[in-house]
């Protein structure tokens, strides 16, 4: 497949024009995307260079007229309170980012490996599956409240009394426990679909080689996943660094032990800050883009993956997306 | 299990372990079933409780009620406009983003061009933008401009990643439709265009169907952009206003009238997931991208 991707050649010959029509079905996206992701994103940087002018006019509104500060923004989040305040959003937003992350994976690849063992009863674990992931994370964080509640189910369960949703390490907890609960099937089915391109020819061949089920799963079924799990985790990484809604209902607002980046910018452009809450709001963007930056270039996560273009006749003769899809949906 | 009447001793070893893997793995699957559907069986349970029964804590109500469902639908509460409004921003997202995706993902499904990949990965950058990076410096345009408490201005920040999500999969699927048969339509004497509308759109219809319904979740789903740019009761979507919902006796939280509006958010969403499941699931893994 690499050698197909390499040998890219244009065929000049392809389709007269074809060049100007893709110019002209692909522009309105471009458009769109540029009003409402291009602009707010440099605007966001511009922001993060001004303060507005301080007090409010008689009728509460805010007196125009931003004033332009340097990198003054950015110099205060970095001290004082605000400092403390930054930094506590950063670890907890690395703390979910990593602890969410490695457990959604770890349980994705165990449930994908389980449903792939299926005999029967396939369809229901994974209509099951999509429950967790149909349903609103406000929603869901409203449900874990719930179950989290002082005499609540969970506490019920355990037979002992937590304040879950008070601040405290227990707090971080309920929100890696619901987080996780929502999307590890999601991961799950993911790597199952991963799964389903290995051909079973090649385990017959490890199993006639001597190979044990704990090395067939590290020397085969890892290696060959690697590519749909790589990008799997990718997006999982980004979607925890920009966390939000969970947290905010599950918790609440302004509480120390579960406050991330964004619920922290969040608050300061609600108050009406938003020179600082552009600054932070910048900062998680390049915090994001280092992340995906790494995962594309450092470990190769293929994001565009059978997408990319290549040679039309090439694509119809590997005909591997084909097979990956019809697998998925078998 | 053949294998497990067999005579010879290794093979009789091998059929009994692999009578334990099928009941380790029904095991498994029993488990990862019950991990997904338990807590959502709770929020179902919990809503069909009596209010003065929301703290038991049995399996299954005695008695069922429909209290809770009532008092999200009181007047005061006004949650059938929450609803509706939810119901708006996302359908107007939805549709504005396959008429806008439609061309492009076809054009990348099919077209070869120079740029493509830039193109493709500048897509895809785009949909990992955090929401709050937008949300910023729109709130401050939309408070200039008068657009607080309007539709656009949850819709518009909405397409930021409705958009990308929806461009991406209907290229998945486009990719998969048989070319030959466009070319063929084009050697019959029908032009590109007439190729696209004739040939093209009916054999997309399920991929654009299955998009539809994964933007229309994501969209209806969405809670960050909707808290911010609305602080009017009115124009409040659902997830919005279920947060917001306060109890009778003030700072006491109502679980149950909230677990009932769960539900009635949540329900629709899982049959139409149910009901098309295999074309979800297809969509979902297209590409390894969500």
């Amino acid at each position: 497949m690499t050698e197909i991707t390499k040998t890219r050649k244009h065929r000049s010959g392809d389709v007269q024009g074809s060049g100007h029509l893709a110019a002209l079905l692909v522009s309105p996206t471009f458009l769109v995307l540029a009003l409402v992701a291009g602009y707010p994103v440099i605007a966001a940087l511009r922001d993060s260079l001004y303060q507005r002018g301080q007090g409010l006019d008689s009728q509460g509104f805010v007196i125009q007229g931003d004033k332009f500060v340097g990198l003054k923004n950015y110099t205060a989040i970095f001290s004082g309170d605000s400092g403390t305040q930054f930094w506590n959003a950063f670890w907890n937003t690395t703390f979910f980012t990593v602890t969410t992350v490695a457990i959604e994976t770890v349980l994705g690849v165990i449930m994908a490996l389980v449903m792939h063992r299926a005999f029967r009863g396939r369809g229901l674990v994974r209509a099951s599956i999509l429950v967790p992931w149909a349903i609103p994370t406000a929603v869901s964080g409203l449900l874990w409240r719930w179950v989290f509640q002082s005499d609540g189910i969970a506490n019920a369960v355990i037979g002992h009394q937590v304040l879950w949703t008070t601040e405290g390490f227990h707090a971080k907890l309920a929100v890696i426990i619901a987080d996780t609960w929502k999307t590890a099937p999601f991961v799950g089915l993911l790597v199952l679909a991963g799964l389903q391109t290995i051909p079973s020819e090649v385990y017959e061949a490890a199993r006639v080689d001597g190979a044990g089920a704990w090395q067939a799963f590290w020397r085969i079924t890892l290696p060959l996943v690697k590519p749909v799990l790589l990008v799997a985790v990718l997006f999982r990484l980004l979607d925890v660094l920009r966390m939000f809604d969970l947290p905010f209902v599950l918790i609440g607002e302004r509480k120390k032990s579960v406050e991330t980046l964004t619920m922290l910018a969040y608050d300061e452009a609600t108050n009406l800050r938003y020179g600082p809450a552009a600054a932070y709001a910048t900062i998680l963007f390049i915090y994001v883009a280092i992340v995906a930056y790494a995962f594309v270039k450092l470990l190769g996560a293929d994001i565009i993956g059978d997408m990319r273009q290549r040679h039309p006749a090439a694509t119809k003769r590997v005909k591997k997306p084909a097979l990956v899809r019809q697998e998925v949906t078998a | 299990m053949t294998t497990a009447t067999a005579p010879r001793a290794p093979r009789t070893a091998r059929g009994g372990r692999r009578r334990t893997g099928q009941v380790l793995s029904y095991a498994g699957m029993a488990i990862v079933a019950l991990y997904c559907l338990l807590p959502f069986y709770w929020m179902i349970v919990s809503a069909f409780r009596r209010p003065e029964d929301q703290f038991d804590n049995a399996p299954i109500p005695s008695p069922w009620s429909t209290r809770n469902f009532s008092a999200v639908f009181k007047p005061d509460v006004g949650f059938g406009r929450s609803l509706l409004n939810s119901l708006v921003v996302a359908g107007i997202t939805t549709v504005l983003v396959l008429l806008v995706g439609t061309f492009t993902a076809y054009a990348l499904a099919r077209l070869t061009f120079r740029f493509k990949n830039l193109v493709l990965g500048v897509i895809i950058a785009t949909s990992m933008f955090p929401t709050i990076s937008l949300i910023v410096p729109l709130l401050k345009l939309f408070s200039d401009i008068s657009w607080i408490n309007t539709y656009q201005a949850m819709i518009l920040p909405t397409m930021s990643f409705a958009l990308p999500l929806a461009v991406w999969n209907l290229t998945a699927f486009f990719r998969q439709m048989p070319f030959e048969l466009e070319y063929a339509a084009m050697v019959d004497g029908c032009t590109r265009g007439q190729a696209f509308r004739k040939i093209i759109v009916p054999l997309a219809a399920p991929g654009v169907f299955t998009t539809a319904i994964l933007t229309f979740i994501a969209a209806w789903n969405e809670f960050l952009i909707a808290l911010t740019m609305v602080n009017k009761k009115s124009m409040q979507t659902a997830t919005v206003a279920i947060s917001k919902f306060t109890g009778a006796y003030g700072f006491d939280q109502p679980f149950g009238t909230q677990m009932a509006a769960g539900v009635v958010v949540t329900v629709p969403l899982v049959i139409v997931v149910l009901v098309a499941q295999r074309r979800i699931i297809a969509g979902l893994t297209a590409g390894g991208v969500k």
